[in-house]
């Protein structure tokens, strides 16, 4: 075997017996980066020269017995999180030029667990897309097929991890941008609690909605990084002040008498019969170790998707104000006054996408308008919520489809925004909530992956890591791997 | 619901967005597409409902009035597309002068 084939977890325990070395899979790496990633675009920074530094650094610790947990494993991080002196882009024109001035508590978490840094992954702009191809530095390529989407928005993270050029990277989800991509990858990707990782220093896109997690290759490598990323931050004041549970304790436990809901209201779509069959077989796999299955209902659940395209354009548009032109980024050429350099700068420095939502945002949130919707929406949020804390008291864990389908062809859906809006039903209810969620591999569909999706209760990531670990015990989807030329 | 070119120039304008008028046709029909979505939330009964605006209940939560972060003007400023004696420069934003 390979050594970037092998797990995150496999990689360390060969670095730790020193049977390998940090400067090797790291190097290893970066030549798959450049053999490989010129046709799928995951990454839009390669920090090579700052990877072999880190590696030789990691190299000494072992051999003074000073490892740390994670050393010297290589990772990429999703290029929306703030890595100090090192291009940001968050795969805009606007922030094309933006070396950040400090780290997110994500990096410097993960840092001073001994990763390393391959680089900085690509992504749609401003985390807003599902297909990844509104991103300014190109769209990204499938790994399993590269007429197909990785998915979105963390679509560099899913494609280099699924193509082994990295052995795990960070990723953000704000409505499905974790799972959707995970899902059309065949990786295991978990979205945490929301408040569980800090999100000082990472870019903001909507705030009640972000949340950071991971993206690997099983839920054992899921939750090493996650237990790294995760923690109570005093600089971001949505942080939970929880402790975080070692999610690697209880993941060899058996799930026997753990109780499964199936919402029918998701049951009830017109699925395609690959969705649902593979969808099936997860629920009977999951039924032979021993779970319960409950149906349950969630009978607002529909309203996710409008309330969802409601609110996340609305904090968007707030928080894309400071995208001025003054302070940093991009700022357009010889502006006459200083509402032309708002205006140019914003018109040239944005894409389509972010300019819809900005502007539907502005629309939702103006005089006359915002009872309406905004906070029209903000009370259908709540009655989605309720249905959670309802469901919960019946069941340990939701379980889904986390797409309604396989991965779909670059270009297909990119014209016709609801469209692509629709990647994410199945997603976007756990963000509105701020509930954990894991998507994880369940079949395969003409040589192109699908995920089911458990989502948990609050604080609740352990069960899903070790509901999923229990799934891959038994299984071998999460261990193919697309053959990269 | 159809949006006007009236409209679509103010909301343009309180976001700060200059839109060509060439592209208005086919941005207010997405625009409107997607705002069409929002009419299934009419028929959600909420008038008894208390707005969710964050899925925590937080409380803000304070600290000692310490300083922590040190003066990093020039290197935040590093980033900046027009600097001077560590000011921002924009154009000229006072009229009647020279």
């Amino acid at each position: 075997m390979e050594i970037h084939e092998l797990s995150l977890i496999g990689q360390l325990n060969q670095l730790k017996e020193g049977s390998l070395s940090s400067t090797e899979l790291t190097q290893h790496y970066l030549d798959r980066i450049s053999n490989f990633d010129e046709g799928i675009n995951s990454f839009i920074t390669v920090t090579a020269d700052l990877a072999l530094k880190q590696a030789k650094e990691s190299d000494k610790r072992y051999k003074s017995n000073s490892a740390l947990p994670l050393d010297g494993i290589p990772i990429a991080h999703k290029d929306i999180f703030c890595t100090e002196n090192i291009l940001t882009t968050c795969g805009s024109k606007m922030l094309s030029n933006f070396k950040a001035p400090y780290s997110s508590t994500v990096v410097n978490n993960l840092s001073a667990d001994g990763v390393v840094i391959l680089g900085k992954t690509n992504m749609d702009e401003f985390a807003m897309g599902s297909s990844n191809e509104t991103s300014y530095f190109g769209p990204v390529k499938n790994p399993w097929n590269k007429e197909y989407v990785p998915g979105g928005s963390s679509g560099g993270s899913a494609a280099c991890v699924s193509a082994q050029l990295a052995s795990a990277a960070t990723a953000t989800d704000t409505g499905g941008s974790i799972r959707q991509p995970a899902a059309l990858c065949g990786l295991t990707g978990i979205k945490p609690t929301y408040g569980r990782v800090s999100r000082y220093g990472m870019i903001a896109f909507a705030s009640s909605l972000d949340q950071g997690g991971v993206l690997a290759r099983s839920a054992e490598d899921s939750a090493l990084l996650l237990a790294s990323m995760s923690g109570h931050d005093p600089k971001d004041s949505t942080s939970l002040n929880e402790k975080v549970p070692n999610f690697l304790k209880n993941i060899n436990s058996p799930i026997k008498g753990m109780k499964i809901g199936l919402p029918k209201e998701f049951f009830e779509r017109d699925l395609p019969k690959h969705v649902e069959s593979s969808t099936k077989e997860a629920i009977k796999t999951f039924k032979d170790l021993g779970a319960e299955i409950h149906e349950i209902s969630l009978p607002n659940v529909d309203l996710s998707l409008p309330v969802y395209y409601i609110i996340a354009p609305a904090e968007c548009s707030a928080n894309l104000s400071r995208y001025d032109g003054v302070r940093y980024g991009y700022r357009c050429e010889n502006p006459k006054d200083i509402e032309d350099l708002y205006m140019r700068t914003r018109e040239e420095g944005f894409g389509p996408e972010v300019k819809r939502r900005i502007l539907i945002g502005t629309y939702t949130l103006s005089a006359g308008y915002y009872d309406a919707y905004y906070l029209k929406a903000q009370k259908c949020r709540r009655l989605v919520a309720n249905d959670f804390n309802e469901a919960f008291k019946s069941v340990d864990v939701i379980l889904s489809p986390t797409t309604p389908d396989t991965s779909f062809k670059s270009g297909e859906k990119s014209n016709d925004p609801i469209e692509m809006y629709l990647q994410d039903i199945f997603t976007i209810p756990a963000n509105l909530a701020g509930l954990p969620g894991i998507s994880f591999p369940s079949g395969h569909h003409e040589g192109l992956p699908l995920g089911v999706q458990l989502v948990g209760n609050s604080l609740k990531e352990a069960e899903l890591l070790q509901a999923t670990h229990q799934f891959q015990k038994v299984t071998d989807w999460h261990k193919k791997l697309p053959e990269v030329k | 619901m159809a949006l006007s070119d009236k409209e679509l120039n103010e909301i343009a304008y309180l976001a700060r967005i200059n839109i060509n008028e060439d592209s208005f046709p086919s941005l207010k029909g997405e625009l409107e597409k997607i705002l069409d979505l929002f009419e299934k939330l009419n028929l959600a009964e909420t008038s008894k409902v208390e707005a969710m605006s964050h899925p925590l209940n937080l409380s803000q939560p304070t600290r000692p009035d310490e300083v922590t972060e040190e003066d990093q003007r020039e290197k935040l400023q590093e980033t900046a597309p027009s600097v001077k004696s560590g000011l921002f420069l924009v154009p000229k934003v006072i009229e009647g002068e020279n």
